[in-house]
């Protein structure tokens, strides 16, 4: 049997578009050919390349969940060529799809346990697909705790979300915007994610802390998590390097002697610990 | 499988045209005013004679500079794609150096790792090989360091080895047997001849095994950035290695029609891994440097078991500002890892 064209992407129906924050949207695309649709399936942390024909292609996480059937979702900000194609399209539109690529947050292994989600801006996407597998199969999971900050009031995306994670008994939402960015009638607090992580005070026992953020975050929020107990096994985070092909061969998210396009998004800090630096 | 016969030097005029006759295109190192390259040819007399090495690899007979990679025609609310057929010649390399031949492996080993290539694959089916062993080489030359040697017969289909009257011809594959079986009267029965006396001698210039092994604990050396201080980050050590194989995907464009595209790249670009945020992973020359170095000698053997060089010297000869990736792996082995 002849090989598969591997760069062809599926042909995607934007459904929805919602307006999430300043040049930060989301589609919800739908697959143009009804077998694809009915085949296809991902798991939680796996991401795509997203094209805009005519410009090229991006790589974004799938922000929605597996467990949501039909469609993927993905929430991007516009700043380059290929965004800001995608952003000039309309409900109707095609775009083109190339995944599921990557490896997966391993929510099966964290049965029983406590969850805490630690994210910052436009960082909240890749999390959110988890969050939400997670609340979908919530018998599986104990506590769950998330924290979420953003520059200013506006630059939190998923607001109707963050009002419905707040409104459910069985979610613990934190959500803090940093000093200045607050609203008059904000009721949430108002810091940095990291001294905001560290005044809650999460316990590590029998938990899991998935971060991701901006680099200046994750540098400083690690050091709380550790202070506070948890282990580098225990912190998951998913990284985003530039990337063209998805596929473990254009070379650009080569660290180390992975490929954080294969052997990533979804990595450990203890995994990361023995990479070099470069991501 | 190796079946060693004596090629008379006569019998290349009969074969080129055997090869030509039976439907595949030759392609063979040419002089073009002192440089060589590789060009299709017709018949021997056509080969550049005195050449060390191509200035560019023979990589682009399966992995093209440029590769279409799909198509589309647009309208409002439609997209429809086209999937190309890559269009692989049936296809002889005749006369590239052993080195280069190994180096096909190192491109196979990225492009079908897990998923598979069709790209590639197409290509590197049509393509047989019939190295030619070194008699000459030059100071960039150092394929005895990494696993090879002048007359090493990894990667070719068949390996000529020059010698009086013609040449030891080596058939080991069969791909080449495919080749030997369109004119088996042009090859004599072999004689016993040592093909350690025909070519030339190219001395090992360092212990690769020990370098490998050491590379880890110098990632935070200084020497990286020190070497890449005159680096200007041009990308040519890359696109003439028979091994790179970073490429960029590009698109081109008009509103209602376009093509996606495979284009070689470079890691020495700073554009490479840049990030849309701004935020540069390999953000120096020497981190750069240091990654190129490092993909080739630590990362590939230990993500495919082998080398991502082949000592063939091509980035050394392109190099405007005569970085010597010898010496410099020279100067890395004798480097004193800080406890």
């Amino acid at each position: 049997m002849s090989d598969q064209n591997i760069y062809l992407p599926y042909l995607m129906r934007i459904a929805k578009i919602t307006e999430e924050a300043p040049n930060v949207r989301t589609f919800r695309l739908e697959f143009v050919d009804e077998t694809a649709a009915q085949s296809f399936d991902f798991h939680t942390g796996q991401f795509g390349l997203y094209s805009a024909f005519g410009e090229g292609e991006s790589t974004f996480c799938i922000a929605s969940s597996p467990t949501r059937k039909g469609y993927i979702e993905c929430t991007f900000r516009e700043v380059g060529r290929v965004t800001g194609a995608l952003a000039d399209k309309e409900v109707g539109d095609i775009v083109g799809f190339r995944g599921p690529y990557g490896n997966i947050f391993p929510i099966e292994q964290w049965k029983g346990k406590n969850l805490l989600f630690i994210a910052g801006g436009i960082a909240l996407p890749p999390l959110r697909s988890v969050i939400w597998n997670c609340l979908d199969l919530r018998d599986w999971f104990k506590d769950i705790t998330i924290v979420y900050g953003a520059r200013t009031v506006a630059d939190l995306v998923y607001k109707h979300e963050l009002k419905e994670w707040e409104q459910r008994d069985d979610v613990n939402l934190v959500c803090t915007v940093d000093p200045g960015g607050e609203t008059p009638d904000w009721t949430g607090k108002v810091g940095f994610v990291p001294p905001v992580v560290e005044k809650l005070a999460p316990s590590p026992d029998n938990t899991i802390a998935l971060v991701c953020g901006p680099p200046i975050m994750i540098k400083l929020t690690l050091p709380v998590l550790a202070k506070l107990g948890f282990t580098p096994e225990s912190i998951f985070t998913t990284l985003e390097n530039r990337m063209k092909c998805g596929l473990g061969k254009c070379g650009r998210c080569n660290t180390g002697k992975t490929f954080v396009c294969k052997d990533g998004p979804v990595y450990t800090l203890d995994q990361l610990n023995h990479l070099p630096a470069e991501y | 499988m190796a079946e060693t016969y004596h090629l008379p030097q006569a019998s290349l005029d009969p074969l080129f045209s055997v090869i030509l006759a039976s439907g595949r295109r030759i392609l063979a190192p040419t002089d073009r005013d002192g440089r060589s390259e590789l060009n299709p040819v017709t018949s021997p007399a056509q080969v550049a004679k005195d050449y060390v090495q191509t200035a560019l690899s023979a990589k682009g007979t399966v992995f093209p500079k440029v590769e279409k990679l799909l198509s589309y025609a647009t309208e409002p609310g439609k997209v429809e794609l086209t999937d190309p057929v890559p269009n692989a010649l049936p296809t002889v390399l005749f006369g590239i150096r052993p080195c280069e031949a190994a180096g096909f492996q190192a491109l196979d080993a990225v492009f079908n790792w897990d998923y598979r290539d069709k790209f590639f694959n197409a290509r590197l089916e049509q393509l047989a090989v019939i190295g030619v062993s070194c008699t000459r080489k030059d100071d960039a030359c150092f394929c005895t360091s990494v696993g090879g040697g002048p007359g090493a017969v990894k990667g070719s289909d068949i390996l000529l080895t020059p010698m009086e009257g013609g040449y030891l011809a080596e058939v080991l594959t069969e791909k080449g047997q495919a080749l030997v079986a369109l004119a088996p009267d042009l090859f004599n029965p072999g004689n016993g001849v040592d093909k350690a006396k025909l070519v030339v001698d190219v001395p090992a210039a360092f212990d690769q095994p020990a370098l490998t092994a050491k590379l880890p604990a110098l990632f935070d050396a200084g020497l990286w950035a020190d070497q890449a201080l005159r680096c200007v980050g041009c990308g040519a050590c890359a696109f003439v290695c028979p091994t790179c194989v970073c490429f960029d995907i590009q698109e081109e464009a008009d509103p209602r029609a376009g093509r996606r595209l495979r284009i070689w790249d470079s890691c020495g670009y700073h554009m490479f891994t840049l990030h849309a945020s701004g935020h540069n992973p390999r953000d120096t020359q020497g981190q750069r440097w240091r990654q190129r170095v490092y993909h080739k000698f630590s990362y590939y053997p230990e993500r495919y078991g082998m080398l991502g060089c082949v000592g063939c010297g091509k980035c050394t000869r392109a190099c405007p500002v005569d970085m010597n990736l010898r010496e410099h792996l020279v100067e890395a082995s004798q480097a004193q890892v800080k406890p």
